[in-house]
């Protein structure tokens, strides 16, 4: 545990416009590959999970009003109902930016519990809309918030490592 | 150290909180504006075309890896495949002039019976873009749009059947509801007896309901059923479904009848659009309808 604190107190490049802008993007671009079949009911939220990173990580640069307009975007493609994905993903904003000070305090495995609880009440945000407007809820959709949980771990690494600032050859 | 510590929310404009309620309360505006009124279509056509060179770029990586291995397919299959195509070819072509004949005859009859021409549709191709994307729908993109000429309630098909209808249509891209969509219903036609009934999707992928029949309704497994075209949409005689399951329980009082789709969604990257369906005279209004004639009424129940 006092490996991991001390790794989420090192020194990060300050995450740039353009970095958070290309993070969102690529998450887009996985979200929208072409998932079927079980993969599908499996599948990540990538942009959720993203969200959610910068929103505990970097609470003054990403915070809802982002989140809320991520989710028009994903409606659209995703042909769901105008707002029901901007729904889900300003809950889950809200959640990173209060869990954010706490969130930071603990190990990556402790962490993806929060996160995963987190993803749980946009998922069932989602999940609350589509059944009040078509009257019927499929439960296996809960499975991606699962495996978005399991992400976690990996994608705080893969972004830390990224911002970790680049050491100077030359040097000692 | 990062700077993460600093987060004040009383000072950086409103509070959490009260974003979180603006947001919420401006999501849920949308929705009930999207799902009751149709006002919102063009904001999604606009965004529609920002988005649209992101989603053919995640279609990029399937159609090389699609193009690399075409590229690299084998000479010995290349040739069995040719070999196969024109066997297909040799018992098709025996089986149109079959056909040529019996259109032929069919409008002498036709002529003779002074029935109106059945529908004559020209059809249009379209490469699946992607398939759906949300596990609660049967959705799939396909690369033709307003600008193909597509509009929506037009019939998809592929060579075995009936695979759903257009539902959206952005500039360059349509969204198609399959027919295993929830609740999405075919006319159809059971091609033995004539029976005319409804399909229903049940949201499963490989299954379709056939609801509101009675107990002892003349179906049987294997039964197949086809397009009736009484809706307008779907042009008629097109291959929907086979039926797989009858269930006769006296204690409902309907059959409970199990079909599954003919069409293959997930085997091909090609649809078909049906471009004109001839549109039918307009329906007449329910005060029109003398009580003496309800041919909707005896449809639905589908007496033998």
């Amino acid at each position: 545990m006092r490996y991991e604190m001390s790794m989420d107190r090192e020194f990060l490049l300050p995450a740039s416009r353009g970095f958070i802008l290309a993070s969102f993007i690529a998450a887009v671009l996985l979200a929208w590959l072409p998932w079927h079949g079980v993969a599908l009911v499996l599948r990540p939220d990538f942009v959720g999970l993203m969200l959610l990173y910068w929103c505990t990580h970097k609470p003054h640069r990403v915070g809802i009003g982002i989140g809320w307009m991520l989710g028009i975007f994903v409606d659209v493609a995703d042909a769901s109902l105008f707002g029901q994905h901007a729904l889900a993903y300003t809950v889950l904003a809200f959640g990173g930016l209060v869990l954010n000070r706490r969130v930071q305090m603990f190990s990556l495995l402790e962490q993806s519990v929060h996160v995963f609880v987190l993803l749980l009440a946009s998922y069932a945000v989602y999940a609350l809309v589509h059944w009040q407007v078509l009257g019927y809820v499929e439960w296996s959709y809960f499975l991606g918030s699962l495996t978005s949980a399991l992400l976690w771990a990996p994608l705080t690494l893969l972004i830390q490592t990224l911002r970790r600032p680049r050491r100077n050859p030359n040097e000692l | 150290m990062e700077d993460t510590r600093t987060l004040r929310f009383f000072n950086r404009g409103p509070s959490a909180v009260a974003r979180l309620v603006f947001f919420s309360v401006l999501s849920l505006l949308l929705l009930f504006v999207d799902a009751r009124y149709q006002y919102l279509e063009s904001t999604r056509q606009v965004i529609s075309i920002i988005i649209y060179p992101f989603q053919r770029l995640t279609a990029l990586p399937g159609e090389v890896w699609n193009g690399v291995t075409s590229f690299v397919a084998l000479q010995s299959h290349l040739v069995a495949e040719n070999e196969q195509l024109h066997l297909q070819h040799d018992a098709d072509s025996a089986q149109l002039k079959q056909m040529e004949t019996v259109l032929s005859e069919n409008a002498q009859l036709r002529a003779l019976l002074e029935v109106k021409q059945r529908a004559e549709y020209t059809v249009q191709a379209a490469q699946i873009v992607y398939l759906e994307r949300d596990i609660f729908k049967r959705k799939l993109f396909v690369d033709a749009g307003e600008q193909n000429g597509v509009q929506a309630g037009r019939a998809v098909v592929d060579n075995n059947g009936v695979v759903g209808q257009v539902t959206r249509t952005y500039p360059y891209l349509s969204e198609v509801t399959l027919v295993t969509d929830k609740d999405n219903v075919v006319p159809v036609q059971v091609v033995r007896t004539g029976l005319r009934a409804a399909v229903f999707g049940s949201g499963n992928i490989s299954e379709l309901d056939l609801r509101y029949q009675p107990v002892d309704v003349d179906i049987q497994v294997g039964d197949e059923l086809v397009t009736s075209g009484m809706d307008g949409t779907y042009p008629p005689a097109l291959p929907v479904a086979r039926v797989i399951r009858v269930e006769r329980d006296p204690a409902y009082p309907f059959a409970r009848i199990a079909c599954v789709p003919l069409a293959g969604v997930d085997r091909h990257r090609t649809l078909l659009i049906v471009s004109e369906v001839p549109t039918l005279p307009p329906r007449p209004a329910a005060g029109d309808v003398q009580g003496a004639q309800r041919p909707k009424k005896s449809n639905r129940k589908g007496g033998p």
